[in-house]
């Protein structure tokens, strides 16, 4: 043998929604799990899926041993929840051993063991070949015989033996009242213990379970959230077990193009949104556009409804140039609607993984959150809309939710404190101002995007929403609606009146040059004029004398004869 | 179908005096071979000539175990006379045995055989 190095232990998977996910992948393998709840907690069915799962998803046979109700009881239960156990009996999967304990009453005399129940598990085990078993209500077990010691003995005893068969066991038992189950039998299983409670609150009950112990395993020591339903039992982590999931930079159109602008070429695929703002302010708009142009890239959508109904939704777009109807009827977009107060939390968290994994949607909005709130605690909507956000990103679905502001909040205030969960926060918000409401857009945050810190006036036209610069006031307030308006006009009023001004001047200007160059011409005129005045004076003196010298040649040559040449 | 019509002739009359016991054991353990030891002991002394004892090991036939619901061993059974009534343990406490078959004095309408 090569020497043994300290393996990781093993895990065994459930099947179970969720549970495999807050364990790190399922129960510790070859070793014996607690399940420890008051009645009616769903201890039952956890082992039955358990072992039925192991069944159908992992290959691995295994054995039921109810120590309360009948097999007949059983297969009831688990058929709906779409279980056959008969065909998994038949083909030796599966073996359902019922240990009636009856109420016959067993006088006691002397030492005894339990080889009784050792050999039906064993039979069962070998004729299987299982890997898992599952003890229901050993409760039963232990108030069937009187002497404790013995029974802890081999209670003890039975734990080992899986142990060394290597089959993975999950014992179920009754909640004690100071102990975590009313035999100590936390004493004998220490590998893993999980507990299942009941909770009634404003009369919704809020099942939940909590791993008290799991050795050698990091494991989250929150409650989580579980419920039973049609799909069995699915247990909601109040956050996954890591943040790993991919993420995506492909960025997604809005479907309003300067709020795309606005966020550097809009939002990521994949990332959750908060749009929050009062009454009105026009938060579901701007998911209409988000859900239209995912449509019309031919994305699915689903869109969950929690305060208007599917039809007044489809009116209201329609009035702001949304056909959303035609995505409706081409199965790109689908409506969800409840009441919020009519389930629980969790029933919708539920209602709402299942049509996630049904419907496959690209797009998720949910509006408006707020409402979850009614009548709930706000840590568990928080809770519950981390699950629902990480449901989301885990899927790569982009989410949008809109969250109302009530009036007395300050409107940065979410009463769902979300705003840290999300990724992008829209604020909308009212502005009054000249005697009038309009809206403005802000972008709070947005991850991972170098995002515009302007602020945006909201306009809810005929052809959806627009985004418009705001004007700043004389004193840099904000100008918004028709005081934008009017300051557009001052504007261009002012503008006017200087180019006006501008022009008359550039008139003078343009005089003046004329009168210049017109006083220019008449001086050089007049300069030419005195040139050639003068000029002419010169010329004429300059033929004179010449004239003059000549004769005076001649007068000589005539006298020189007399005179010089002699 | 005996107590149906308790005064009808027409079924064959049953022998009330004859007890049938059963003994379950898994393998020549301590306790299953002080458990035989002791039953036949209380037999002799209270039954005398009116019992029979089938020892059943369920190392050899372990489907009886689950067809006759058997969980601790050694496991007693009383088949006849009806009702069954079961006792487990190694039958070393005498007193418990005898309330267990309902061979005790007080309740022993049987016991002067």
């Amino acid at each position: 043998m090569t020497t043994m190095s300290v393996s990781q232990l093993q895990k065994c998977p459930t099947g179970i929604t969720g549970f495999d996910d807050i364990t790190g992948g399922g129960l510790p393998r070859g070793r014996p799990t607690l399940l420890a709840g008051h009645a009616g907690t769903g201890k039952t069915l956890f082992a039955l899926e358990f072992i039925l799962h192991g069944i159908e998803r992992h290959g691995e046979p295994g054995v039921f041993v109810s120590f309360e109700e009948t097999p007949a009881e059983i297969a009831i239960n688990v058929a709906s929840i779409g279980f056959d156990l008969a065909l998994h009996q038949l083909e030796n999967r599966l073996r359902v051993l019922h240990i009636d304990l009856g109420p016959d009453e067993l006088v006691e005399s002397g030492e005894y063991d339990l080889d009784g129940l050792f050999l039906r598990l064993g039979a069962a085990i070998d004729a299987t070949g299982a890997q898992r078993i599952a003890l229901d209500g050993v409760e039963n077990l232990f108030a069937a015989f009187d002497d404790l010691r013995i029974l802890r003995a081999e209670f003890r005893r039975l734990m080992c033996w899986f142990k060394d068969r290597n089959i993975t066991a999950v014992v179920t038992t009754e909640r004690g009242v100071a102990t975590i189950t009313r035999h100590g039998l936390e004493e004998y299983i220490a590998d893993c213990v999980v507990t299942l409670d009941q909770r009634v609150d404003d009369q919704i009950a809020t099942r939940r379970l909590r791993i008290v112990k799991y050795r050698g395993s990091a494991h989250g020591s929150d409650e989580c959230p579980f419920v039973l339903d049609r799909n069995g039992f699915i247990v909601m982590p109040l956050s996954s077990a890591g943040l790993d999931y991919p993420v995506s930079s492909e960025k997604l159109s809005t479907g309003i193009g300067s709020l795309d602008s606005m966020l550097v070429g809009g939002i990521f695929r994949g990332s959750s949104v908060l749009v929050s703002g009062r009454s009105g302010t026009g938060k579901s708009s701007i998911a209409a556009h988000l859900v239209n142009a995912a449509c019309a890239r031919g994305e699915r959508s689903l869109y969950v409804a929690l305060e208007e109904s599917p039809a007044q939704i489809l009116r209201n777009m329609s009035s702001i140039g949304f056909d959303l109807k035609q995505w409706v009827d081409a199965g790109l977009l689908r409506f969800h609607a409840a009441r919020p107060t009519a389930r629980g939390l969790e029933s919708h968290l539920v209602a709402l993984s299942g049509m996630v994994e049904e419907f496959t949607p690209q797009i998720v909005v949910i509006d408006p959150i707020t409402s979850l709130n009614s009548g709930q605690d706000s840590e568990r909507v928080k809770a519950m809309l981390i699950r629902a956000v990480d449901l989301f990103k885990s899927r790569g679905i982009t989410s949008l939710f809109t969250a109302l502001t009530a009036g007395d909040e300050a409107p940065e205030s979410t009463s769902v404190a979300v705003s840290s969960l999300v990724d992008v926060w829209l604020l909308l918000r009212n502005l009054e101002s000249t005697g009038e409401r309009t809206r403005a857009l802000y972008v709070c945050k947005a991850r991972g995007t170098a995002h515009s810190n302007q602020v945006r006036e909201f306009l809810l036209t005929t052809e959806g929403v627009r985004l418009v610069d705001v004007m700043l006031g004389a004193s840099g307030e904000i100008l918004t609606g028709s005081g934008r308006l009017m300051r557009e006009q001052q504007q261009t009023a002012e503008r006017v009146a200087s180019q006006a001004d501008a022009d008359q001047r550039r008139a003078i200007l343009e005089r003046r040059r004329r009168e210049l160059d017109a006083k220019i011409s008449a001086l050089r005129a007049e300069y030419e004029e005195e040139i050639d005045a003068l000029n002419a004076e010169i010329e004429q003196g300059h033929e004179l004398s010449s004239r003059k010298s000549s004769t005076l040649s001649a007068l000589a040559r005539v006298r020189g004869n007399t005179g010089s040449a002699e | 179908m005996m107590d149906a019509s308790p005064h009808n002739d027409m079924t064959p009359e049953p022998r009330p005096e004859n007890w049938l016991l059963r003994l379950y054991i898994a393998g020549q353990t301590p306790k299953s071979l002080a458990a035989i030891s002791n039953l036949h002991r209380i037999c002799e002394q209270h039954l005398a000539g009116k019992f029979e004892i089938e020892v059943i090991d369920l190392l050899r036939t372990p489907e009886l175990a689950e067809a006759d619901k058997i969980i601790a061993i050694p496991t007693l059974v009383r088949r006849l006379p009806e009702p069954l009534r079961k006792i487990i343990g190694d039958l070393s406490n005498t007193e418990k045995t005898l309330v267990g078959l309902q061979l005790e004095p007080k309740h022993g309408h049987l016991l002067d055989g």
